[in-house]
């Protein structure tokens, strides 16, 4: 009997986790809030000299994705992107004093 | 409260002494372009005993015994040699005005290559040849040429076709700006970028003489003696421009304009780290 309540239990919580998944789903403001954060930090990568090949086309993916109604997969592309131009922009700012440590002296 | 006033005194006792060091490292960090150029030549005889000075020019080829037979070989039937002739007609040829390349430049041109790029004082900039080559064309009423291929590597060809053998003779005059150029070329140089976090050092000061890929890398050293090339994997010629731009693809970076002054700065350090060596271009690569 303890078996089968743990079992409904387990399939229960399964079932309730699900269900606030596809209530979590992206929508297209979502999608258009991290298209712009990722766009605006692109745009900082710019401004330091070093944007990534990547970060662009995965700016374009989020794109596609948009455009075929995923808003889940442009969301992720987005974030992704936004990561990527953040972490070119880490890049710039560490190697400004880091370069020096590969000169030859 | 004492702990905190405890914490602020080391916090300024701290602050003092990197305030005292900071001159000795200003001291430590003078550009010195001549010990720069002596450090970099040391590097690469040291580290390739073999291969003479002068050979450094040939890239690749001068990092292995089958590798120079081979370019000794190619260069029987040199594959630059079709933009060669043109950029010789090219050059000889008058634009619609009746003037010619040759008028713009020091000698008519011929045997100069080994001086860019060169610091223009009045500009306050790196004035490289493939600029001054456009920048003629446009004084005397013509379209510029695109940097990276054809017309403009053909043009650079033939120039540095006649200064070939010519050591490279690049001066930084006594203008604060042209060490700062140079400075920051060496900057760009050494400056890990795109998502692969390679620097041009990377490949050719670390790792010269291995492979990537298929492709074994040149040294630093004399890799701009030889521009323009021809290379095999792009089935054609590339200018130094051409060169920059696909490096920094390669490394999944967004490449700036060609002429952009990154590109003429760290055009400008390398070249001078190599003075002394010969132009041995138009070149040809794997």
């Amino acid at each position: 009997m303890n078996r089968i309540r743990t079992s409904l239990l387990s399939l229960a919580s399964v079932l309730l986790i699900a269900g606030a998944t596809s209530a979590l789903a992206a929508s297209e403001a979502d999608y258009k809030a991290a298209l712009a954060a990722a766009e605006a930090a692109n745009k900082q990568a710019a401004g330091v000299r070093n944007q990534w090949t990547t970060t662009a086309a995965t700016i374009n993916a989020a794109k596609k994705a948009a455009e075929a109604g995923d808003f889940d997969k442009a969301v992720a592309s987005a974030n992704e992107a936004e990561a990527l131009a953040k972490a070119s922009i880490f890049q710039a700012t560490s190697e400004k004093k880091l370069w020096k440590d590969m000169e030859i002296r | 409260m004492r702990p905190a006033i405890r914490f602020a005194s080391i916090g300024l006792a701290l602050a003092a002494l990197a305030y005292a060091a900071a001159p000795s490292a200003t001291a430590a960090d003078a550009v010195d372009p001549v010990a720069d150029a002596k450090a970099f030549k040391k590097y690469f005889t040291d580290k390739f005993p073999k291969v003479k000075l002068e050979d450094f020019v040939n890239g690749p080829y001068s990092m292995d015994e089958g590798l120079h037979q081979q370019w000794q070989e190619k260069e029987q039937f040199p594959p630059y040699e079709f933009s060669l002739e043109l950029g010789k007609e090219m050059f000889s040829k008058p634009f619609k005005n009746g003037k010619s390349y040759g008028d713009c430049f020091p000698n008519k041109g011929i045997g100069i290559r080994q001086n860019y790029p060169y610091f223009d004082e009045k500009e306050g900039k790196v004035i490289t040849l493939e600029l001054a080559l456009n920048r003629c064309r446009e004084a005397n009423g013509e379209p510029p040429f695109s940097y990276v291929k054809d017309e403009m590597a053909a043009l650079t060809a033939y120039m540095a076709f006649t200064s070939r053998g010519k050591p490279f003779d690049i001066k930084i005059p006594n203008d604060p700006r042209a060490l700062a150029a140079y400075e920051n070329g060496k900057e760009y140089f050494y400056t890990r970028r795109g998502q692969l976090n390679f620097s041009c050092a990377t490949c050719h000061v670390q790792s010269p003489g291995e492979r990537i890929r298929a492709e074994v890398l040149a040294p630093a050293l004399g890799i701009l003696n030889a521009m323009p090339i021809y290379r095999s994997e792009w089935s054609g010629m590339g200018t130094t421009s051409r060169r920059f731009t696909s490096c920094n693809s390669q490394i999944r970076g967004v490449p700036f304009s060609p002429q952009d002054d990154e590109y003429r700065n760290v055009e400008y350090y390398l070249s001078f780290v190599s003075n002394g060596l010969p132009i041995s271009g138009p070149g040809a690569r794997p």
